[in-house]
């Protein structure tokens, strides 16, 4: 197979350098405009091996738009011929036809013959699509064909290439063009000296794992000192990578923190400031994120074109929701354990068991889709390491929402109110705060924050009746690793629960990890048992 | 003041109980065996085998209430401890199996074939003989319970907080025991389960013997926990519910009435999950779940926390509800009674069944006699 597929591959750098010369003699101006090369297809209409493979010639000089993607189908034996008309039709990947002389889109005759190729033929279309590709009229077509080339390292794509690169002006394009002629040159066995020399630079500016593996590939001939130079930039490359790696961890854990975080928020206020053991925290998330999918569905339904908006509007929506709901609990169950929390906890969790079977019922078992807008997905690259959209919002919407919560607790009138009856309850009273109508409020805020967190971890995990299960034990390890009622310990023992769990993860695996946190958490409790940052003096007691 | 009315008002009650549990381990088995099954006396099998997983839960409640009633340690994992019996109880049935397995290796599960292990890890060797398995049952959670609280009572982790660290605790063995490194089976956990010392474990003799064996146990685990709580042990384990640090301040060294009380319940809740597993027939780490735990806790507050007796029945009783919900047309609806149960029971009924009863009986008594003794004073306490 492999001799047989050899011989294949000189037959097509010898057609490669014919197109290519043939290409810069004329001095075509990179990809022409659209023209009609029906003269050129009319070849496949004879059926005979020969003419098709000039016809690929023809075509591939022609410089036409659609010439690649004739080419591509013609490899895919796409490429048909109406034998009552002789006219010559090619159909895209997805099945729609196209007349090969033009390029526009065609409706598909009864009967259609194939053109026949073999190997020969497919090998000259790999060639010819490549170096068309190279010359492309998109930047990003010539780029990845660039890609392309310095993945194989393919010594047949060197005369294609300089030749591109003569016309290249995009400076961008040029850059990848001298990236893969460096990883050619730097691979075959005829390159000069200075040629290798200069491939190293190159491909060391490169900077990443990629250009390491083309280092490593240097040819044996080189001689011990550009092998040397070619370690050294492996090395730097290597090093680099490294402390990409654990920027990346850090930001992976800062990820995974805002996510705690924005889990343990609403907790941080009903269990830590108002010392409420709330089982039912979960469900207010889950609440929050079912409200953002009704939303999205309302504005499917009514008005598909500002879907987009959806999502800031079910942020109140969702606030709305579960403050009314955390409301309810606090009037009908809550106030009347004040003090018993091991009863809260009791009776919390069966209120979480009947939200959770209410939702199941009205919504079913199923996961809801909520899609993310626009500005949600995709990623973005920054020195190296790649940032997703949807995390980085979710990291600052977190930190903002962290700061609307002491915003809310330490400058507003009711949050005034909210620290005086928890650190004393019967003098705050005295003092003419409405008490029971404090506590509401109270329970009603965080619940509506866990709600808000809902909204953002709607667009990161699955939809589903359970979602509240999977973090109220984070969120409550969160809450008391940090120290109850301290809310910067809250922020501080998220994030770094977060990156300690993502620094464990290569090390041990993902669920290992976790079981390690829980127990140094559970290990740090028995220690420190009020937290990280314990509240000291009378506050203590309260 | 209230334990003590409770403890002369039990007595009896304690009596009884064992009593009619006896009763219900020699009537039942004999019943299924002997009788034929035309007769309106005749238990089916199934209903043995359901019966016995109700008493199982029946000692792990008895197992909660005896450090929850009684010494105010919220547990919530206690489902792990149950759960980690029926591990060790697994690990000798599956050894048992031998070539019966699908692979048919004489000595590796077939799971860990599957896996292509090559040899048993550490940690199964000895399960085949059933005296070790026996050892281990109450060892490993007694250990673990032991170990856990060293730490969390001499650091002095009281309440929610405790009761938070357990439930971590379970979910820690949770996603632990889900591994497939682990060497328990992983997401399938242990089954196919063929025989018992020697006996086919499918066979209706050795279903009724196990009956007969949980309900026996049950009695030892009532009359142990009965014994130590009645002992001046136990009053100071209820002084330390009702107020630790002044049972500190007077000289106790509360952390190792804890410990003692807190171990020898989870070795108790193992012994129910070891019952649990060949009535059952598999193990798996769902047991570990954390919603389970909390469940348990429910039994106990459904029957009134503090009686043992109520604990048990409130085992028996949520459970029956269970298996009548989530068998017929009820089944979507049986969290929300479950869910109700919690609020319910926790807000209108705080000393559970038994409590509820108890006052009735009161109030019926202190109509009858007009007098304004202990009820009267009880009443007050409320």
């Amino acid at each position: 197979m492999w001799p047989f597929l050899n011989v294949q591959g000189k037959m097509r750098h010898f057609a490669f350098m014919l197109i290519t010369l043939v290409t810069i003699c004329i001095g075509l101006p990179v990809g022409a405009a659209a023209a009609d090369i029906s003269k050129q297809v009319s070849r496949f209409a004879e059926d005979s091996f020969s003419e098709t493979r000039l016809a690929i010639e023809e075509i591939t000089i022609s410089g036409a738009d659609h010439a690649a993607d004739i080419l591509d189908a013609l490899g895919s034996s796409r490429v048909f011929v109406d034998p009552a008309t002789k006219l010559v039709y090619y159909k895209s990947a997805d099945g729609k036809t196209f007349l090969a002389a033009t390029g526009t889109p065609a409706t598909t005759p009864d009967k259609l013959d194939s053109v026949r190729i073999n190997n020969r033929i497919r090998g000259d279309v790999l060639a010819a699509v490549g170096s068309l590709t190279l010359r492309a009229s998109d930047p990003i077509r010539r780029i990845s064909a660039a890609e392309s080339i310095f993945k194989t390292r393919d010594e047949g794509s060197l005369e294609a290439l300089e030749g591109a690169m003569k016309v290249e002006k995009d400076a961008k394009v040029a850059t990848k063009f001298a990236e893969a002629r460096a990883a050619i040159l730097l691979a075959r066995e005829s390159s000069s000296r200075q040629d290798r020399i200069a491939a190293i630079e190159t491909l060391a500016a490169r900077r990443d794992p990629a250009a390491a593996a083309v280092l490593r590939g240097v040819h044996a001939s080189a001689d011990s000192e550009i092998k040397m130079m070619a370690n050294t930039a492996i090395l730097r490359i290597e090093e680099r990578q490294q402390l990409i790696g654990y920027v990346q961890n850090v930001w992976y854990g800062l990820s995974l923190g805002s996510v705690l975080l924005l889990a343990a928020i609403g907790l941080a206020i009903t269990f830590g400031v108002m010392g409420v053991i709330n089982m039912a925290h979960g469900e207010m998330v889950m609440i929050g994120a079912y409200t953002t999918f009704v939303v999205q569905e309302v504005f499917r339904a009514y008005a598909p074109a500002y879907l987009g908006w959806s999502l800031p509007i079910a942020l109140p929506m969702a606030f709305i929701v579960t403050g009314l709901v955390g409301i309810a609990i606090e009037r009908g169950v809550i106030r009347f354990l004040y003090g018993r929390p091991l009863e809260t906890l009791l009776a919390t969790w069966g209120v979480s068991l009947i939200l959770q079977q209410a939702v199941r019922t009205i919504f079913g078992p199923t996961n809801r889709e909520v899609t993310a807008p626009g500005y949600m997905s995709g990623a973005f690259d920054l020195m190296g390491l790649s940032i997703t959209w949807g995390r980085m919002w979710i990291i600052f919407f977190t930190l903002a929402l962290f700061a609307t919560l002491l915003i809310a607790l330490k400058a507003t009138p009711l949050g005034l109110q909210m620290r005086a009856v928890t650190q004393n309850r019967r003098m705050a009273s005295s003092m003419g705060i409405r008490t029971p109508f404090v506590d509401a409020m109270t329970f009603g805020f965080g619940s509506g924050l866990a709600g808000l967190a809902g909204v953002a971890l709607s667009q990161i995990d699955n939809v589903s009746p359970n979602l509240g299960q999977t973090y109220i034990i984070d969120s409550f390890m969160v809450v008391v690793f940090g120290g109850v009622g301290n809310l910067w310990g809250t922020l501080v023992s998220a994030f770094a629960l977060g990156v300690a769990n993502k620094f464990l993860e290569p090390v041990a695996g993902a669920v290992l990890a976790k079981i390690f946190i829980l127990v140094l958490l559970i290990l740090f409790i028995q220690k420190r048992p009020r937290g990280l940052f314990a509240l000291k003096g009378r506050a203590v007691e309260a | 003041m209230i334990t003590k009315a409770f403890f002369s008002r039990f007595d009896r009650l304690a009596f009884w109980f064992v009593i009619v549990m006896i009763a219900i381990a020699i009537f039942v088995p004999l019943s299924n065996l002997l009788l034929p099954t035309t007769s309106v006396f005749h238990v089916p099998t199934y209903l043995v085998a359901l019966m016995g997983k109700y008493l199982c839960y029946a000692i792990l409640a008895i197992s909660l209430d005896l450090v929850w009633g009684y010494c105010g340690i919220l547990s919530l994992g206690h489902g792990a401890f149950f759960a980690l019996g029926g591990y060790a109880m697994g690990m000798y049935l599956m050894r048992q199996i031998g070539t019966r397995g699908v692979y048919s290796h004489p000595i590796l599960p077939d799971f860990m074939v599957f896996l292509n292990w090559k040899e048993l890890p550490w940690f199964w060797h000895g399960f085949d003989m059933f005296w070790f398995t026996a050892v281990m049952i109450l060892l490993v959670p007694g250990l673990l319970a032991f170990t856990f609280g060293w730490f969390a009572f001499r650091s002095r982790v009281t309440g929610v907080y405790l009761s938070i660290i357990t439930q971590a605790m379970t979910y820690a063995l949770l996603l632990a025991f889900f591994r497939n490194d682990m060497g328990f089976g992983g997401n399938n956990g242990l089954t196919d389960f063929k025989e018992i010392l020697g006996f086919n474990i499918q066979a209706q003799g050795t279903r009724a013997a196990l009956f007969f064996l949980t309900a026996l146990s049950l009695i030892i685990v009532f009359v142990i926990s009965r014994w130590m709580v009645s002992t001046a042990y136990g009053k100071v384990l209820i002084a330390v519910r009702d107020a630790e640090s002044r049972t500190r301040f007077l000289g106790y060294r509360v952390e190792h009435f804890k410990l003692l009380v807190f171990t020898v319940s989870a070795a108790m809740a193992g012994l129910a999950g070891a019952l649990y597993v060949p009535q059952v027939g598999i193990i798996n780490p769902s047991e570990f779940s954390p919603a389970n735990s909390i469940e348990a806790v429910i039994w106990v507050a459904v029957g009134g926390r503090g009686t043992l007796v109520g604990a048990a029945i409130g085992a028996v009783a949520v459970n029956f509800l269970k298996s009548v919900f989530t068998t017929g047309a009820l089944a979507p609806y049986w969290l929300f009674a479950l869910g109700g149960l919690f609020v319910v029971v926790t807000l209108l009924l705080p000393r559970g069944i038994l409590g509820a009863f108890n006052d009735l009986l009161a109030k019926i008594r202190n109509r009858k006699n007009e007098s304004s003794g202990v009820s009267g004073k009880l009443q007050a306490a409320e």
